[in-house]
């Protein structure tokens, strides 16, 4: 590096002018506009931004409102389950396409393709093969099971998990790239060991290679889990929040407390909840990889 | 991230087990109908039926009669192909009064998609080249914040951004779209760029440097050239993830710069009366065919981006 220049600011100049969207962004929008929003959630706001302080009172309004409390429960089934889900699935995919088959790139891209569609064209494919007048439960019943019944979408106790089919349709594919991956990079060594050994194919995933992509399921868990957090267009595609308000999600709510209710105050509220679920998420993911002891990698 | 790199040692092994199967090398061939076999390729079969047969229904859907949906049941291949639906569903649907279809929607994707993604990529590979090849002090506490607000969820900085769209007068217009779009890109993409430029040999870098390229010189003239397979997969990142987004649309814009997302969901999801679900399917394939055939045409390298995309989840 040169030595002692007079003016800091204009050292590497070209290199800030490059990166100022990047500065402008970082700080702006993102650092800046989540403690704008964390500010004005402790306010009155209604159809403008003011700044009113009422101090918790739009947190005590929001968990006293039932369509909170429907999408926070919503979100904990929706995300615990798709959180099992496509892990499970995605490594058993993973798992299958690993074991040295032909048309390996076929089954990946079939796999694989749902990913690239929006999670509108998602919603809608799959309130059609749920409609319960012509899709699936109408078919099942036409080869003779009069009495099958699969309507998730008009059952306001088990709708959200028509949202989980859904959901895993389009997402499964990713997992199980990732999980492929992993795979992947498993030293071929180790099977040949399991092998000798006479360790059975289940168990040698089980104790050895799970075991070993520690890092790859972590990185998934937390691209599943912030995924979760945000699911938006899907329920507003396929079954826009109903019945009644049995599939609202937290980030529907923002939505239409800021845009439809004019109540501004309680969408910074719910969106600063929506923040602290993923802060709750990320610490420890955070710590885990980056702080304690220092690991190679 | 090390899934890149994960991702390669994927295209390695695949090109190794293709390698093996070129010649009599390797080990005892297998007898095809093993137990085995038959208990692999049937799960495999099975899980493919599944993720396949929306696309086939959607299809097929698309292609019959209102009265034949009516009569006959959604997995059964159409008895009369007709190309209607497709027409009305880009020429005529409605959404409340407007009837022009999905067309007016794709045309505002397009102005959309194409600047965002211009512009996001141009913006991203300039911080990724700063970042990785002329730090700056305080490089890395902004590149922290940026990432990190990769995770931060969306609904956080919605409104904050509509002051400052509103303040520059751009809210509800095409423009504002973008940049929130390339603002919203930038997390992946400058870790994207950074991650990869930070790989190119440094001596290669220094050399340059030598013989006096300076800042813009080494990027147009050494990075640029080197780099456009990564400038590939940020391309494919951001068609399919702008094309795809409803969130941003709906809260930035206005009903006549709609993208074509927010305007299918509401030519399915608003319409009174009659639903048509062979419109509403047409409708929907149409919207998704843009990823479907990027998806399609890219192959290796959407993985690849994915695996580096897969940040943004």
């Amino acid at each position: 590096m040169t030595q002692r220049r007079p003016n800091q600011l204009f050292r590497n100049l070209n290199a800030k002018i490059a990166a100022l969207p990047m500065i402008l962004t970082a700080t702006v929008v993102f650092a800046g506009g989540t403690a704008w929003t964390v500010l004005y959630s402790f306010t009155d706001s209604g159809l403008l931004p003011k700044l009113d302080f009422v101090g918790l009172a739009q947190y005590e309004r929001l968990w006293g409102t039932p369509r909170w409390l429907v999408s926070i429960e919503n979100l904990f089934i929706f995300g615990i389950c798709s959180l099992i889900f496509s892990m499970l699935i995605g490594f058993i995919l993973a798992a299958l396409l690993d074991q040295k088959i032909r048309f390996e790139n076929t089954f990946r891209t079939i796999f694989l393709y749902p990913f690239a569609l929006s999670f509108i064209v998602t919603g809608l494919v799959w309130q059609w093969l749920l409609n319960p007048q012509f899709g699936i439960q109408a078919v099942v019943r036409s080869w003779g099971w009069e009495n099958f019944n699969f309507n998730p979408l008009y059952n306001a106790d088990i709708v959200i998990y028509g949202v989980l089919i859904a959901a895993l349709w389009q997402g499964t594919g990713l997992v199980m790239c990732l999980m492929l991956a992993g795979l992947r990079g498993i030293d071929e060594d180790i099977w040949k060991a399991a092998r000798v050994d006479g360790i059975p194919m289940w168990k040698t995933y089980l104790f050895i290679v799970i075991p070993m992509m520690r890092p790859v399921f972590i990185t998934t868990i937390v691209l599943i889990a912030s995924g979760i957090v945000r699911v938006y267009d899907l329920v507003v595609a396929q079954t826009s929040g109903g019945p009644g308000i049995a599939s609202e999600v937290p980030a529907k709510y923002v939505y239409d407390m800021m845009f439809a209710s004019q109540n501004l105050g309680q969408g910074f509220a719910a969106s600063t909840m929506m923040l602290l679920s993923v802060v709750i998420v990320i610490i420890p993911w955070a710590y885990l990889e980056f702080g304690g002891r220092k690991r190679h990698g | 991230m090390a899934n890149v790199g994960a991702i390669n040692v994927t295209t390695a092994s695949v090109d190794a087990a293709a390698d093996a199967m070129a010649g009599p090398r390797g080990a005892r061939p297998r007898r095809m109908l093993s137990r085995r076999n038959i208990f692999l390729y049937g799960a495999l079969f099975i899980a493919a039926v599944y993720y396949l047969l929306p696309l086939y229904v959607m299809v097929v859907t698309s292609v019959k009669g209102m009265p034949e949906i009516r009569l006959g049941n959604i997995f059964s291949p159409p008895m009369e192909i007709t190309f209607e639906p497709w027409v009305k569903a880009w020429a005529t649907a409605c959404t409340g009064l407007n009837c022009e279809g999905l067309s007016r929607g794709f045309w505002n994707s397009v102005q959309i998609t194409v600047p965002s993604v211009l512009l996001s990529i141009v913006i991203a590979s300039l911080n990724g080249y700063a970042l990785a090849n002329w730090r700056f002090k305080g490089a890395n506490l902004f590149f922290t914040i940026l990432i990190v607000g990769a995770f931060i969820p969306y609904q956080v900085m919605i409104y904050p951004i509509v002051i400052l769209l509103r303040e520059m007068g751009l809210y509800g217009s095409l423009t504002g779209l973008v940049l929130v779009h390339t603002i919203f890109g930038m997390p992946i993409l400058t870790l994207l760029f950074r991650n990869y430029f930070s790989s190119v040999p440094e001596e290669l870098f220094k050399a340059a440097r030598v013989d006096g390229a300076g800042f813009w010189g080494i990027y147009f003239k050494i990075m640029l050239p080197m780099s456009l397979p990564i400038f590939v997969v940020a391309m494919i990142i951001q068609v399919t993830g702008i094309w795809n987004d409803f969130l941003f649309g709906v809260v930035y814009a206005r009903p006549e710069t709609y993208p074509m997302t927010v305007q299918l969901n509401n030519i399915i999801n608003s319409t009174q009366g009659v639903k048509e679900y062979n419109v509403n399917m047409a409708a929907t394939i149409i919207t998704g065919l843009v990823p479907l055939i990027v998806y399609f045409a890219s192959g290796r390298l959407f993985v690849r981006g994915i695996a580096a995309g897969a940040v943004k989840g």
